[in-house]
């Protein structure tokens, strides 16, 4: 039984402190949880994430305030009522939809940095996996974001993306009808997927997050060299006031200071977007409302999942949904399939380097040419580089094995 | 410094990806237009002088079917009845001296369809002579008012085919204000407006092939390159469509454009009224972490 002092006055520091063990959380969580100091603006990306998710939350929550979820209203009320009527709805929409492509880009940066630095081994396999966890349910949150305007792409990109479960020749065409709840996408549909995207992955991303934070405690960050660091010792030195021989800082206040103003620097430019360059967020054909007899000239996803509707898109049915199935695996994979023991950043490390670059351009090929309409020659392009991107993969186990230990 | 490299490279990548999936691929997807600034460049200049004051005499066979409500001329039917003659409501003309073109004006009085370039044409030749259509044309230049509101564009140029539920128009005017039954909750006026409006649609429905869409936020819908020259050509875009091309000025086609505008973006003002506050918020937030931070590091390398 812990003690507690009767004579401690409720609320104050010593009472908390029996109840809570406030110093002790303090301690562990914020000015004890040690960073190594040899890092870059790069590793501030957790926390740009983290700020642009509360973004999204809350601005989803206004928006919640207005939306309804049905095939007949919803249309109106997100471009009419909260976009005309409702003070500042503009302001909110506009905050979730650009938020929700930029949350996107922050996603990729912070999955190639860990790439390049090779902060996904020794120890640190269940901060990468847990990080992959989020990325699909993010994606899941995308996609349900994106059916309840209900315009036109909406309507049609639902279509697309359920067709994928009836697994080509499986044609199980049962289980399109039960994801979708009707024989196409209508009221049943639109339902669950406002119900997916404002309860449950909401809940789950909350979760995960946790997760991901308290995978990272034990093994610490990873730094620019991939230097192990004895941080216990590092911690010493630096409470024993030698701050700058020491190779750690505490997340706060040293981390922290660092990691406000390049929120700072990326708020500019995520409100820059909101206020004078929203489109590129928000596709004009979705301001038509959806039309079941009326098929869009071009469908296309929104541009984070390109790369993945291109690895699907050029191979016949069969074959392009495997395809398809193993670029949404394969990154969970990484850390098991970099068989070389080395962490360091690429540059450092031989064929990887190659490696490296390879993989983010080819996915940035697969991304222009999963929007282009799959005619003459960027289908040629797109083949190749689907092709390419299987193949760097399985090239993976096999020029890491053979790199040099450092 | 190490960390502008990489910045460097972030944003060189970044940019890249942004070329790639919106101004690149929107070009490769839509097929570029030349627009003429609404000049209407294959129409032959209209080379006889317009005499206002014999148009006055000529226009008087035009309000068998038109209205010209500004000179006290009303319409020989209700629009709902009109629809069901005609296919749809014929325009009032009273202003529009003042959006349309008057070349277009001209070579339209006298062959309508060719020059609308649509089979959907109800309106016959209507002057005998060139020299009877420049008149014509002179006579609604003169009666034509100075100003014209957006709205008032819209209805002239669009608002009898499209209606615009954001900006509560109908193809049979403004949707009109009516109370319920405090007992029942039945709106029998509403209702009455309802059944007349379904009318109207179902014979405009049947003379253009299929309904015209709702134009209330076709300004976020379509790119404005799009829109502008959509509305100068329909054909250039839309290769058989039944849209007829209207014939404004490049000042009408602008008024028309504001009103779609009002109804289909109308956070625009306050948009960019509010934005440079909270950008330049976060520049001094940014700035003052930024002296936080080198307060914290100090002594740390």
């Amino acid at each position: 039984m812990a003690h507690f002092d009767e004579n401690a006055r409720p609320f104050s520091h010593k009472w908390l402190n029996e109840r809570l063990a406030i110093d002790t959380l303090k301690r562990v969580l914020s000015t004890e949880y040690w960073i190594p100091k040899n890092i870059n603006f790069l590793w501030a990306m957790g926390m740009v994430l983290a700020a642009t998710f509360g973004l999204l939350l809350v601005s989803g929550i206004f928006l919640l305030m207005y939306y309804q979820p049905n095939t007949q209203l919803a249309f109106d009320s997100v471009n009419y009522t909260i976009m005309s009527e409702v003070g500042y709805g503009w302001l909110w929409r506009h905050i979730h939809g650009v938020g929700a492509s930029v949350v996107f880009l922050i996603i990729y940066i912070h999955m190639f940095t860990g790439i390049y630095y090779g902060s996904y081994k020794k120890g640190r396999e269940l901060i990468w996996l847990s990080g992959m966890l989020l990325f699909v349910l993010f994606s899941a949150e995308a996609f349900s974001g994106y059916m309840l305007p209900w315009g036109q792409m909406s309507y049609w990109a639902g279509m697309v993306i359920t067709n994928l479960f009836s697994g080509g020749s499986l044609h199980a065409n049962g289980l399109v009808e039960w994801i979708r709840g009707d024989y196409v996408p209508g009221q049943a549909f639109l339902n669950r997927f406002f119900m997916l995207h404002v309860l449950l992955i909401p809940l789950a991303i909350i979760g995960v997050i946790v997760l991901h934070f308290g995978t990272l405690r034990i093994p610490h960050v990873n730094n620019q060299d991939g230097e192990e660091i004895d941080f216990e010792e590092a911690a010493e030195l630096y409470k024993a006031g030698k701050v700058k021989e020491s190779k750690v800082i505490p997340f706060n206040p040293v981390f922290l200071s660092k990691d406000i103003f390049v929120m700072g620097i990326y708020f500019i430019l995520f409100f820059y977007l909101v206020f004078y360059h929203f489109e590129f967020a928000m596709d004009p054909v979705n301001f038509d409302p959806a039309n079941p007899l009326k098929t869009p000239t071009h469908i296309y996803p929104e541009w984070y999942f390109l790369w993945s509707y291109e690895v699907l898109r050029p191979f016949p049915t069969d074959p392009g949904l495997i395809a398809f199935a193993f670029a949404q695996v394969i990154f969970f994979l990484l850390p098991f399939l970099d068989r070389s023991p080395n962490v360091a950043p690429a540059s450092r490390r031989g064929a990887f380097k190659f490696w490296f670059w390879a993989l983010l351009i080819d996915m940035i090929v697969l991304t222009f040419m999963g929007k282009l309409p799959p005619e003459g020659i960027w289908s040629t392009i797109g083949l190749v580089a689907a092709v390419t991107f299987i193949g760097l993969w399985i090239a993976l186990p096999i020029i890491t094995s053979k790199e040099k230990k450092l | 410094m190490k960390e502008l490299k990489i910045l460097g490279i972030v944003t060189v990548f970044t940019l890249i990806l942004y070329w790639g999936v919106e101004p690149f691929a929107h070009s490769q997807m839509h097929k570029h237009v030349e627009g003429h600034d609404f000049t209407y460049p294959d129409l032959p200049a209209v080379k006889a002088k317009g005499n206002a004051e014999n148009g006055k005499n000529l226009v008087m066979a035009c309000v068998g079917c038109h209205s010209i409500t500004s000179q006290n001329m009303p319409a020989p039917m209700d629009p709902v009845m009109s629809a069901q003659t005609y296919g749809v409501n014929p325009p009032d003309l009273s202003n529009i001296g003042a959006l349309f073109d008057e070349k277009f004006l001209a070579h339209f009085l006298l062959d309508p369809a060719k020059v609308t370039k649509s089979k959907h044409f109800a309106m016959p030749p209507s002057a005998g002579s060139e020299q009877d259509a420049a008149d014509i044309v002179a006579y609604f230049k003169s009666i034509a008012p100075k100003e014209v509101s957006p709205k008032e564009a819209y209805a002239a140029a669009c608002g009898r085919c499209h209606a615009n539920r954001y900006g509560h128009w109908t193809q049979l005017g403004d949707v009109p204000k009516t109370k319920s039954n405090i007992k029942t909750g039945v709106d029998l006026d509403a209702l009455e407006f309802k059944k007349k409006l379904g009318i109207y649609q179902n014979k405009l429905a049947d003379y253009m092939g299929k309904l015209p869409p709702d134009l209330s936020i076709i300004i976020r819908a379509r790119s404005e390159d799009f829109l502008e020259t959509f509305v100068e050509d329909p054909q250039s875009q839309l290769p058989g469509t039944a849209m007829p091309r209207v014939g404004l000025t490049k000042e009408g086609y602008e008024k028309v454009k504001a009103y779609l505008e009002e109804t289909g973006d109308p956070s625009k003002p306050l948009r960019e009224k509010t934005g440079p506050w909270v950008v330049g918020f976060f520049v001094i937030f940014a700035f003052l972490a930024f002296l936080w931070k080198k307060s914290i590091w100090k002594g740390h390398h």
